[in-house]
Order: structure tokens, then C-alpha cells, then sequence
């Protein structure tokens, strides 16, 4: 499994011998004390990352994919103890030294990225203090030097006007660029070793290219190497030599990236390879899709919504005494026929939910026109609103906050109708059992609490309270999002099966285009509150027009694996 | 920065007007009134003489009625002349200016050691790795809140003035006769400065920045003082400005306990005698502190964290 020799060995500055890996955990168990008892995140793993490479362990939630990560470095939740095992770095057992000695190693030897730039630097203190920090903790730098040092270090990490970042505080910066400054923080000290926890994750997709781009200029560069941790086997099979599969806290397959993806041994790691949408070309979609009309309403000459021209700005605090506003909707037109699905793409901050919330009316337009069913809904108020809100509903992205913690799944379920009044109780009930039906949960999810559902399991409630009304227009607000992949494919093939069974139409917001491919029959990229391309998606994937378009295709991961048509040929469709 | 103090300023006088309007209300309602009250307690043989009454009244104004008096006392109140104590004659200004150093020296000391006390405490309870110790620490600051001022300062003498006589059980006695009241009046502010900062101590503690200062390398106390107390002070100090109102509160027990001259004992003569002026005084007086404390406060926040900016426009802002 990790006995085949290292790829291309690395000039090792620490004269360290590059034959043998850098780090070797071998037989690592980690358990977590909870209420409910002992449970065993980590059960004997091994795993090699050898020097100047970088080393990726994929797996899903609960994998024990981040839980080894920290084991390395031992930092574990406090309820966290590595039971067994050893952890071999250089000459030391990590396992088995003390906090003391342990302290010289983390910062100094072994650098951390952690998984969420935008909390993970210390709010009160500048940027370049808290690189200056490692270098003061392990004397590598005097209290006059350490400044000047961590500006170069910034700048090493690849952020643009270092000297004037390390003077401002991590609010101050954007979330890709605390991400640079967090891998500021783990090369800071020049160590054989970074750990690297879903470093990306929580970046968009452009961003996420750049950070793992200078994450991988590092490691040529200086002979680091990075143990990756990560859910996206895209990522995985764009940059790592090496891959280490986890499931439920043991690797089931390792080995060369191009070995594994081409030839995966395991059942998990198949069925990993499968439900990945950035892997996939083209997802086998469900027979109404891909011939229109057949279920679903034919397409009549009004179409569901149409926006016209919509504009949407709000006012910034004032500086210097002049009024500003930020455009965050800019001359936005769409068009939603019934039973189709319009995805808006975009990163953060591109205007993509406020444009949804405008058509829903949840919020009110500067400018411009909505109109749903040939309605124009854009200054109604009242019944009609209260109206629209019948006919169209929200899925939202995340499961764990959308859902009422104190309200049962069938309570969940059956609010739209009693908010709307429609039926008695009994009725309600067989309703919410039909939902949950519909959504595949068994009927006995009706008495239980959404904190006893997993994420795709409460997004599955989240569908069917939006479909209880039988509404003509469902906005699902990144819904795949917050879950994993082999979940996300679930529940992308729950709504095509929805849409075909009910002529439900979707208005999908989605910064990844790997799963709008999947699920759109329209797509408008929208970029600073525009909209800079829209067309069907085969096109747009195949001949994008706009720069914009083809610069987050490019971002995808998944595009740069090492034989990708290998990898798609052994993808049956989700599984 | 300007306007956004200007506006708390203002805020200030609004607070201070409703203070003085509140407590002249209350003590118009109560029965009696500082004249026949003085009268009684001065002239305990014999009957007072009614038309000596009506004279005395009619001096200080009371005979005018209710809004005329208001508008009167309010007005002088402005121009800071809070006029005469009923009971001594004195000026109310001259009488609060006299009791002042006694009572800020108590509470200034209280809230000296109830800070560094208190937040000693949360400290060193979430630093120690040991689970009893941590345990014993966390237990004291709810006992601290729940017992009664009066009965900690009883024990305190008990023990440190009759048993030990290392400290003076009475008096303004420079700064040995301080100690025991200064104590006993941090007990129960040092307290919840405790809860409060061990609380936010063990949220900090738990942020993913912390984590990213252990991965540094960095040591223990370095990551319990330099990260998290920072992150972890603003609650506590939030805490601190309101506790400087219960400070001014609890001078009026521990003063009496401790026999101390002082603003604390001026108000529970004046409540007793009724007397109206004087009591209008020390609460306005007690509100200035309060409001300057807390305007204090909210100034030195951006201070501790950047992300705090000051003179927010509430107008503007996101949807």
C-alpha cells in the first residue's frame, strides 16, 4: 500500500535522507470521548509522505481524514487521544514526544494551514505580527528583524503589497488573502513539512486555483513537502503525486495519483470517483431533461419568471462625508420557462442570491422588473406577494442552520401548509409522509429531530418542505454545498427526479460549475452583479465566449488530472 | 470619531435628565416630606410648631406645587446649584464634593482588586490542566455573586479585626482602614468580572486562531495571554463598566458596615431625613459616573479590537 519507492526525490536541504520518507505513521488509532460514548475517529492508519512531494488523503465527512492530519502534529479537539501508533518525522516519534519538545517541531519543522482563512488568524493583532510570531517563537528572528522578515515572507506566500498587509488586521483582508497569509504563518520557519487541511474549501473557485498553484510553486521550489487533506478528488488528481483514500478511519487504497485514479482497487474509492462532479464530463441525466417537453409543460409563450433590467443597490457606510452605493445587481435579465432549471454562476459577492431574492421578492429592486406567470409581481404587496410565496419556494445552502432544531421533521415538513392553512391536520400528516416518500426518507423520519439527520438527510427535508405546497418554482440557494460528494450527486439526482415527476422549475445558485453542468438547462454566469454570458450548458462548457467564463473553467479542479478520459471511462453515473 | 462622541454626549444629558426626573417623581410620592421628617427627628420633645413648619416649607419651596417645583429644582439643577441639604443647611454640591474622596478611594480600590482578582481567577482556572483545581476556581465566582455584601464584610472584621486585629474594623483610616472595605465590596464585583471573562476566556480558547498559535509552536501561557485574554477582555470589560454603577450601590452598605464617611453614607442619611435636594444630587452624581464610565468604555473597545469601528452610521449598511 505505501511500500512502492518515492516518485522524484527532492533536493533535501535538511539533509535528510530522501529514500525514506519524510513522515511514516504507522498503525495511528485516534479516539474521541463524546456524550454517547468512545467513538474511534482514526483505526490504524498508515501513511508516507516523502520529502519535495505532496501527499493528498481524500475521504468524506468522518473519514478521519482531518482527525490524522492533527494527530501528526497532535493537535486534537481536547476530547481527542491518539491511542496507538507511532509517528515517525525525521529521527522523533511525534506520538511519543513531549508538549515541550513537541513545540519545537510545530512551526519550526511542520507548518499548518487550516481549513478557514477568515477565522483562523487572531482578529486583534496585525497580519505581519502573526508571522513575525514564528520567528520569534523559535528564535529565528530578533524583535527588530522579525517585521522586515515577515513582510518577505508574505510576499513569498504570494500576497500582493506585503509591506502594507502586515500593518493591517485579517478584517482588513479578503478571504484568499488571509489564506496567503496563513501559509505565511506554516512556511515562515522554512519546515520539511506542511499540513494542509482543506486549505481551500472555503475560498472560491479562482482563489482556490491560485492558493494551491502557490502552494505547489512551495513545494518545488523549497523541497516541502504537503500532506493534503481534502474532500475534493479533483484537487486531489490535480495536485498530489501521491493519494491516500480514507473511509470511516482507514485508508482503503494508496498510491501513485495516476495509478489510483486509473485503476482504483477499491469500491469506495470508485464510488468516490463517480459521484466527484468534477471528474465527470457529462452526468447521465434523468430522460425529461434531456428531451424537454416530455413531462414536463410544453414551452408556452409566457414564461414563469422573467426579470427585466433589474438593478439593485445599497448604500455603504459613508467615508470622507460622500454618499456611495454598491451596485450588487447590475442591469440583470432572465428568463425561467416552466419546468426548466436556470443556474446562476458566479463567485461570492457576484450578486447571484440577490438577484434570486429580488425574483422572490425578499427584497426590493432599485430598478427594473419581475415577472412571474406574466404577472408583474415587482411592487406588488399584500395577498399577491403572500401569493407568490406560495407558488415559489427556497432550498437553502445550508441544512444544519435552515431547519428548525426544535420543531420534528413532520412539523418541518408541514409548516408551509399550516402557514398557508391548507388542509386538516390528518391530511397535513399524509402529506408530509408522501413528501418524505418522494425525497426517499423512510416514513418514521416524521417523528424525529433534524439534529438526529445527517447534512443529506436535513437537505432531503429541506426539498420536501419546499415542494409541500406544490410550488411552481423552487430557488435553491447552493444546496449541494455544505454536503459531500457522494451526498451531493444524491441529492443533484433527487432534484432532477423532482422536477421530472412534478414539472417543478429551478432557479439554481451555485458557485460550481461542475454541478451546475450537471443539473442546468440554462446558464448565466454573472460576475460584479452582471451578466456576462448565458446559454445552454454543453455550449457554454464547450465554446465559453466571455474571458470570465473560461477563467472558472479553468479553475476547476479536476482538469489538470493526469488522464482524465481514463477517469471518466470507468464512471458509470452516480451510483 | 467626533460625531460619535458628540452623539453620546448628548445620550449622556438625556440619561442624566431622566435620572433626576425618575427620582424626583419617586420621592415626590412618598408620604411626608423633609421639613416635618427633620422636624421630627430634631425635635422629638414637644410638638413642632405648625406655623414653624409652614415657614420652613415655604422657604425651601415646598408649599409650590408639584411641576412648579420641578421646573424650578431642574432649572438650578442645569446651572449646577442642586441647592441647600434640608438636614445640615450646607450647599448639596459642597456636601457631595466633601463625601467624594472617601468613597472613590473605596471603590476605586474595590475596583482594582476585583479586576485583578477576578480575572486572576478565570485565568488561572482555564489555564490549569488540573481538573479539580480548575473545578475548585470556577465554583468560587457564583458563590461570590450570591452572598450578601453585608455578611462578607461582617466576616471580614470578624476574622481580620476582633480574631486577627490586623486591620481596623471602622473609620477612614488611611489605607489599613481601607483594605476590609475595599474587599468586601469586590467580592461580589471581582465575581462576576470572573464568570464572565473565565466564560469568554473558554470560548476564545476554543477559536480556530488559537489552534493556528499552537501550530506556530507557541507555548501555553503565550497562547492563554497573547491570543485568547485579548480576544476574550472586551465581554469582561463590558462587565466592568456596568459594575462601577453597583460599585457606587454597594458604598452604601459597605460604608454603613464599616462605619466610613462618604457619598455612600450621605445617601442613606439623606433617603432617611427625606431629604429631597440632597438625594436628587447623589443620584445625578451617581448617573454622571455611570454614563462617563461607560462612554469611557465604549471608547477604549476599538482600542482592544480593530474590528470595531467607532461612529457607525446606523442609517447606512447592507440589507
Amino acid at each position: 500500500m505505501t511500500d512502492d519507492a518515492p516518485g522524484k526525490g527532492a533536493p533535501d536541504e535538511n539533509g535528510e535522507d530522501v529514500t525514506a520518507p519524510l513522515l511514516e505513521i504507522r498503525g495511528l488509532s485516534v479516539s474521541y470521548r463524546t456524550r454517547g460514548g468512545v467513538v474511534k475517529a482514526v483505526r490504524g492508519v498508515d501513511l508516507d509522505v516523502w520529502p519535495g512531494q505532496v501527499t493528498a488523503v481524500v475521504g468524506g465527512s468522518g473519514s478521519g481524514k482531518s482527525t490524522t492530519a492533527h494527530a501528526v502534529i497532535r493537535l486534537l479537539a481536547a476530547n481527542g487521544t491518539i491511542d496507538a501508533g507511532t509517528v515517525r518525522f525525521g529521527r522523533h516519534d511525534l506520538a511519543a514526544l513531549s508538549e515541550a519538545e513537541l513545540r519545537t517541531v510545530r512551526g519550526a519543522r511542520i507548518g499548518l494551514v487550516p481549513q478557514d482563512p477568515t477565522v483562523s488568524l487572531n482578529p486583534v493583532k496585525r497580519v505581519g505580527e502573526q508571522v513575525a510570531e514564528v520567528l520569534r517563537i523559535h528564535g529565528l528572528a530578533t524583535r527588530r528583524s522579525a517585521a522586515a522578515e515577515a513582510v518577505a515572507v508574505l510576499d513569498r506566500a504570494g500576497l500582493p503589497d506585503a509591506a502594507v498587509r502586515a500593518r493591517q488586521y485579517p478584517h482588513e483582508l479578503s478571504g484568499g488573502m488571509r489564506q496567503r497569509a496563513l501559509i505565511a504563518v506554516a512556511i515562515a520557519a522554512r519546515p520539511a513539512l506542511i499540513i494542509a487541511d482543506e486549505p481551500t474549501s472555503a475560498l472560491d473557485v479562482t482563489v482556490q486555483r491560485v492558493i494551491l498553484d502557490r502552494l505547489q510553486h512551495l513545494t518545488e521550489e523549497s523541497g516541502t513537502a504537503i500532506l493534503l487533506v481534502t474532500h475534493d478528488l479533483g484537487v486531489a488528481a490535480d495536485r498530489a503525486h501521491r493519494l491516500v483514500v480514507m473511509e470511516q478511519g482507514r485508508v482503503v487504497e494508496a498510491g501513485e495519483t495516476r495509478a489510483v485514479l486509473a485503476d482504483p482497487q477499491h469500491e469506495y474509492t470508485r464510488r468516490l470517483l463517480a459521484s466527484a462532479p468534477s471528474l465527470t464530463t457529462a452526468r447521465p441525466r434523468t430522460p425529461v431533461n434531456t428531451s424537454p417537453g416530455s413531462a414536463a409543460p410544453p414551452d408556452t409563450a409566457v414564461p414563469l419568471v422573467e426579470a427585466r433590467n433589474l438593478v439593485k443597490e445599497f448604500r455603504l457606510p459613508r467615508a470622507g462625508g460622500e454618499a456611495r452605493t454598491l451596485r450588487a445587481v447590475d442591469d440583470v435579465s432572465l428568463t425561467l420557462r416552466r419546468g426548466r432549471t436556470l443556474a446562476l454562476v458566479g463567485e461570492s459577492g457576484s450578486g447571484k442570491s440577490t438577484t434570486a431574492r429580488l425574483v422572490l421578492r425578499l427584497a426590493e429592486a432599485t430598478s427594473g422588473q419581475v415577472l412571474f406567470d406574466g404577472t408583474d409581481v415587482t411592487t406588488a404587496g399584500g395577498a399577491s406577494v403572500r401569493q407568490l410565496r406560495r407558488r415559489a419556494q427556497l432550498v437553502y445552502q445550508n441544512p444544519y442552520a435552515s431547519l428548525d432544531p426544535r420543531f420534528s421533521v413532520g412539523e418541518v415538513i408541514t409548516e408551509p401548509l399550516r402557514a398557508f392553512k391548507v388542509g386538516d391536520r390528518a391530511s397535513r400528516l399524509d402529506r408530509a409522509r408522501e413528501l418524505l416518500d418522494r425525497v426517499a426518507l423512510p416514513a418514521a423520519t416524521l417523528e424525529r429531530r433534524p439534529a438526529e439527520l445527517s447534512g443529506g438527510q436535513r437537505q432531503r427535508v429541506a426539498i420536501a418542505r419546499a415542494l409541500a405546497l406544490s410550488p411552481d418554482l423552487v430557488v435553491c440557494d447552493e444546496p449541494v454545498s455544505a454536503l459531500d460528494v457522494s451526498v451531493q450527486a444524491q441529492v443533484l439526482d433527487l432534484l432532477a427526479e423532482l422536477q421530472a415527476d412534478t414539472g417543478v422549475a429551478y432557479l439554481f445558485i451555485s458557485h460550481d460549475l461542475a454541478v451546475v453542468r450537471q443539473i442546468a438547462d440554462q446558464v448565466a454566469v454573472m460576475r460584479a452583479g452582471r451578466v456576462v454570458e448565458t446559454g445552454p450548458p454543453e455550449e457554454l462548457f464547450s465554446e465559453p465566449r466571455h474571458a470570465y467564463t473560461r477563467e472558472l473553467l479553468a479553475a476547476i479542479p479536476g482538469g489538470r488530472a493526469p488522464s482524465p478520459s481514463t477517469v471518466t471511462a470507468t464512471v458509470r453515473g452516480p451510483l | 470619531m467626533r460625531r460619535y462622541v458628540v452623539r453620546r454626549l448628548a445620550q449622556a444629558v438625556g440619561v442624566l435628565w431622566a435620572a433626576y426626573t425618575v427620582s424626583f417623581l419617586v420621592l415626590d410620592f412618598l408620604p411626608g416630606d423633609p421639613v416635618s421628617a427633620m422636624a421630627g427627628a430634631g425635635m422629638d420633645s414637644g410638638q413642632p410648631d405648625p406655623a414653624q413648619l409652614a415657614r420652613l416649607r415655604h422657604e425651601y419651596g415646598f408649599d409650590k406645587p408639584v411641576l412648579v417645583q420641578y421646573a424650578e429644582y431642574l432649572g438650578r439643577a442645569v446651572r449646577g446649584d442642586f441647592g441647600d441639604a434640608v438636614s445640615t443647611g450646607r450647599p448639596v454640591t459642597a456636601t457631595l464634593a466633601d463625601a467624594l474622596p472617601q468613597t472613590l478611594q473605596l471603590t476605586g480600590a474595590a475596583l482594582l482588586l476585583a479586576v485583578v482578582l477576578g480575572g486572576g481567577l478565570a485565568v488561572v482556572a482555564t489555564y490549569t490542566s488540573r481538573r479539580w483545581l480548575r473545578q475548585l476556581l470556577l465554583s468560587l465566582p457564583p458563590l461570590g455573586v450570591s452572598v450578601p455584601t453585608f455578611w462578607v464584610g461582617l466576616l471580614l472584621v470578624e476574622a481580620f479585626s476582633f480574631e486577627l486585629r490586623w486591620f481596623p474594623a471602622f473609620g477612614n483610616d488611611g489605607l489599613r482602614g481601607l483594605v476590609l472595605p475595599a474587599l468586601t465590596l469586590a467580592v461580589p464585583t471581582g465575581a462576576q468580572v470572573a464568570q464572565v471573562l473565565a466564560k469568554s476566556l473558554l470560548t476564545a480558547l476554543d477559536q480556530p486562531y488559537v489552534e493556528t498559535a499552537r501550530a506556530k509552536g507557541a507555548g501555553r501561557w503565550r497562547v492563554h495571554l497573547r491570543h485568547a485574554l485579548r480576544n476574550a477582555s472586551l465581554p469582561a470589560l463590558t462587565v466592568v463598566g456596568l459594575l462601577v454603577g453597583q460599585l457606587i450601590a454597594g458604598s452604601v452598605v459597605v460604608e454603613t458596615v464599616f462605619s466610613r464617611d462618604g457619598l455612600g453614607r450621605v445617601t442613606a442619611a439623606a433617603v432617611t431625613t427625606q431629604d429631597i435636594p440632597l438625594v436628587q444630587g447623589v443620584v445625578v452624581f451617581g448617573a454622571l459616573i455611570f454614563v462617563a464610565t461607560n462612554l469611557l468604555v465604549d471608547l477604549v473597545y476599538p482600542l482592544l479590537d480593530p474590528r470595531i469601528v467607532v461612529a457607525p452610521d446606523r442609517r447606512a449598511g447592507f440589507a
